[in-house]
């Protein structure tokens, strides 16, 4: 018996369906793909020579590692992480307190429509604008230091927090609103005990990730001149002091790992 | 159930004394960091330059408007080498974030005890470093250049992508992946016909939300010299052609606008 005559009597085998089903579109996407990636590709140019020649300083910074120095420029790292800690903690608590009402005004459930379209055109800018560019315009507003970066973080929480926040209002149950509204509740009392109770444990959670992010966004600041460990870190780069940029990496590391975990912590206690 | 003894009534009321008493001191404590904070941004800050400020961003303002127009010419190079920065550095990260995810999920890891914190230790220290940094370093390392910033990017990336998806796999129905395994399937077979279609709209979704990401932090990865339309804005920033400046900035607008509209419509057809 041949393999055709097996294969009619038996059926066809199944095999899986294509991901695409249309195969025009299939055949187009694969080679759009293809051609993007090759033109991509192309347009890169690397100095593999300058690449090679750099290795030996990218293995001698992963030794670094193994052996960070911590005290060489202890003085330096200090008053940068302790200006990084700062920032993110005055950032993080202004932030978070202007976003409530600022998210309020962009739940639409909550808010009349004027106040929504201006509270959503507030979190729309603070989200489109990059904080190292809103960076780059404090300094030149404000002059170096920290307070740019303060100003920069606050205003990037704002943005994130507000949308999140009114998402979430947006999403409630309404019966429990209602039902406090029903009692008579002023607008306050109607926030404070038919909104706030339902978005709260979803708030702290948010605002505890909020302040990671602010830590983490604090040390790039200093590359602008706003101010944290991002000035100190970028000196060390400058000056090849790998032991000192590798202290500097792990202290940051070390910093969220906890933060990650603390936030853990509180958001299990709340939920 | 705390009561307040009033004229022999009791009434009720929400926590008991020491309770408010130690909420009271935990406030106390917040107010203080909060204030010690605000203290030692303030001691630093130059507070002339900030009473001045609305007079400089009054200046910066006449002088960036209006955009310098026919400057758009010089413009299209960088954002193609900023799409291919995000581009090509998602990829790679995608390719090397799944390894990862499966080795750092509770269940199709190969060891809790050992490969397991390693993968999460990969994850947290790719996360929290912020994709700047690595530029700085590579820059160091492997020279500036588009390449430095699509390594840059990659980098940062693997974390999150891997983060996200191995909380996927975590989540995956077990039922399937048994059905699966009782047909007789090896390893591999559990892993493609089990596994893989529970977490793929996931894994899409991952992708192209990143892609979004990556391409914000593609437009200012040039600041350090890591190629792509970063390059352009200090280089404008340097000599201070605030025109020049202003037209980058609504670039970087509109690149990040796009993006963020591609992302949604894709990420809506897939789930």
């Amino acid at each position: 018996m041949s393999h055709l005559e097996l294969e009619d009597m038996l059926g066809k085998g199944w095999r899986k369906p294509p991901f695409v089903s249309n195969p025009k579109l299939r055949w187009s996407l694969i080679l759009g793909s293809i051609a993007y990636l090759a033109a991509a590709v192309m347009s890169i140019e690397v100095d593999w020579g300058r690449v090679y020649v750099g290795l030996d300083r990218g293995w001698a910074f992963i030794l670094a590692f193994a052996s960070p120095d911590f005290t060489g420029r202890a003085s330096d790292i200090w008053t940068g992480m302790l200006e990084s800690i700062v920032m993110t903690v005055a950032a993080s608590v202004v932030g978070i307190l202007i976003s409530i009402p600022i998210g309020l005004g962009a739940a639409r459930n909550i808010a009349p429509l004027p106040i929504y379209l201006v509270c959503r055109g507030i979190v729309a800018i603070s989200r489109a604008l990059q904080e190292i560019i809103v960076a780059i315009l404090l300094v030149a507003i404000f002059g170096f230091g920290p307070l740019a970066g303060f100003l920069t973080l606050s205003f990037a929480t704002i943005g994130f927090l507000s949308k999140l926040l009114a998402e979430d209002i947006e999403a409630m149950d309404k019966a429990q609103a209602e039902a406090i509204k029903a009692s008579g509740a002023r607008w306050l009392q109607w926030i404070n005990y038919g909104v706030q109770p339902q978005v709260m444990p979803r708030l702290v959670g948010l605002s505890m990730y909020r302040i990671d992010i602010n830590f983490r966004e604090s040390a790039i600041l200093g590359l602008v001149g706003a101010g944290g460990i991002g000035a100190t870190l970028n000196t060390a780069f400058d000056r090849y002091e790998y032991d000192t940029a590798a202290a500097i990496l792990i202290l940051i590391i070390g910093i969220v790992m906890s933060l990650e975990y603390l936030s853990g912590i509180i958001r299990s206690k709340v939920q | 159930m705390p009561v307040l003894e009033k004229g022999g009534a009791q009434a009720w009321r929400r926590r008991t004394t020491g309770e408010n008493l130690f909420r009271w001191f935990g406030w106390l404590i917040g107010v203080a960091i909060f204030v010690a904070c605000w203290q030692r941004i303030s001691e630093a800050t130059t507070w002339f330059f900030v009473w001045d400020a609305p007079r400089i961003a009054g200046d910066i303002w006449t002088r960036a408007t209006p955009p310098r127009w026919e400057y758009i010419t010089q413009l299209g190079r960088p954002i193609w080498d900023t799409l291919n920065i995000a581009t090509l550095g998602t990829l790679i990260a995608i390719c090397l974030a799944v390894p990862v995810a499966f080795m750092a999920a509770r269940n199709t890891t190969p060891s809790v005890l050992f490969i397991r914190p390693v993968a999460l230790l990969v994850i947290v220290s790719s996360r929290s470093i912020n994709s700047l940094i690595w530029a700085l370093l590579l820059i160091a390392i492997i020279g500036p250049g588009v390449f430095a910033g699509i390594i840059a990017i990659a980098i940062r990336s693997i974390g999150f992508c891997a983060k996200l998806l191995y909380e996927a796999i975590e989540e995956i129905d077990h039922t399937q992946v048994e059905a699966i395994s009782a047909t007789g399937a090896s390893r591999w077979q559990v892993m493609a016909y089990g596994i893989v279609p529970q977490i793929l709209p996931a894994f899409a979704g991952i992708a192209v939300f990143r892609w979004d990401i990556n391409i914000r932090e593609s437009t200012v990865l040039g600041l350090v010299g890591a190629g792509g339309i970063g390059l352009q804005l200090s280089a404008s920033l340097n000599v201070l052609a605030w025109p020049q400046v202003s037209l980058i900035l609504l670039a970087i607008l509109a690149a990040v606008l796009v993006s963020e509209w591609v992302s949604a419509k894709v990420r809506g057809a897939i789930i």
